[in-house]
């Protein structure tokens, strides 16, 4: 009688598991953000001003670059790293029509650059020689703007077809953004876009934002934004030490 | 795909912490996500669901989302108002001069490992 035991006391041992909590507290975006100001700093010793370029497919970035690199080139090394998911029409295109130094960059199929791909980009690229170097992100006006590429300037294109509404649509991007081109203003007429209530738009998602309506095409405008172009690479070379982005 | 973008930081991160802390594989994750941080919930659960096959430590992972509201500040009256509802414009004084205090976050809040 004694010896009878109830059968889940006589239970093979059970195996413990022991769950365990790691409290981590990181914002996502922190590591990305860290790396982008070492890159900042590296390049600002070496002279490198780095600008992201921002838009849609479309809004005019590469040949706007060609205008802009062309008037800049006389006075600074240019160079040039265009960023898409695949083929490297872009790279070939600008070297071609500027003679500027360029690299195409594959993202894998990643909507945006970041910047650990920037820094790789860079290591390739060789920077030593140049003056500035402009990255043409990934067409898309969401996701380049959450990641921060490591680049001091930040800029974005918006084109006219694309309509007036669109810092209404996509803040962070003009929030983002120190210069707004507005692309393809000699095609006004045929679309419905009020310029004033463009650029009150965007002012009022970034109060400084400097506003630049320009024709890529005809050249219309262009030359005010190499002027200010000019004006930031000087200001930059002349900075002792860099802010955050 | 605008989130399997930050679904790969986030995996890539814990996946790091994983192996630091030499744990055998991670079971729970829980993310916090502002409201107007421009993450759709569901579909970043879909890619956390196809990301987490191709990890070491994550493959039976849970993924648990904590919505965070989304918090405007006025700098013209000092008031703050529910951003979802108002966006950049103050409901109480119809000021443009606000920003946002929370909502925008994507945080790795915490995880369960055996």
């Amino acid at each position: 009688m004694g010896d009878k035991k109830h059968p889940t006391k006589k239970s093979k041992k059970l195996k413990t598991v022991q769950v365990k909590t790691i409290l981590l507290n990181r914002n996502v975006f922190e590591g990305n953000d860290k790396y982008a100001q070492k890159l900042r700093e590296e390049l600002h010793s070496k002279g490198v001003f780095l600008v992201n370029v921002m838009s849609s497919p479309g809004a005019g970035k590469t040949t706007t670059l060609v205008k802009l690199i062309n008037n800049l080139s006389t006075t600074f090394n240019v160079g040039v790293m265009e960023a898409d998911i695949d083929d490297d029409v872009d790279a070939q295109l600008i070297a071609k029509k500027t003679g500027a130094k360029s690299i195409q960059l594959h993202t894998g199929g990643m909507c945006h650059m970041d910047a650990e791909m920037t820094r790789q980009g860079l290591e390739e690229f060789g920077v030593d020689d140049l003056d500035i170097i402009f990255i043409e992100n990934v067409g898309n006006l969401v996701c380049p703007a959450e990641f921060d590429t490591g680049a001091h300037l930040d800029i974005m294109i918006l084109s006219v077809p694309e309509g007036d509404d669109k810092p209404l649509k996509y803040p962070l991007v003009f929030e983002k953004s120190k210069v707004v081109i507005i692309n393809k203003i000699d095609t006004i007429n045929y679309f419905n876009f009020d310029l004033d209530r463009c650029k009150q738009n965007i002012l009022m998602r970034n109060k400084t934002a400097q506003i630049f309506p320009i024709s890529a095409k005809s050249g219309d405008g262009v030359d005010a934004l190499t002027k200010h172009f000019m004006k930031l690479i000087k200001t930059f070379k002349n900075q002792d030490k860099i802010s955050e982005n | 795909m605008h989130e399997l973008g930050i679904v790969m930081k986030v995996v890539d991160e814990v996946e790091q912490v994983a192996k630091e802390n030499n744990v055998q594989k991670v079971t729970n994750l829980r993310l916090e996500v502002g409201e107007v941080s421009s993450i759709v919930p569901d579909l970043f659960k879909d890619c956390f669901e196809w990301a987490k096959k191709r990890t070491d430590y994550l493959k039976e992972c849970d993924l648990e989302l904590i919505i965070l509201e989304g918090v405007s500040y006025c700098r013209s009256c000092e008031k703050t108002y529910k951003t979802t509802e108002y966006a950049k414009v103050c409901p109480y004084c119809g000021s443009h001069d606000t920003y946002l205090i929370t909502g925008n976050e994507v945080n790795i809040k915490d995880i369960q490992v055996v």
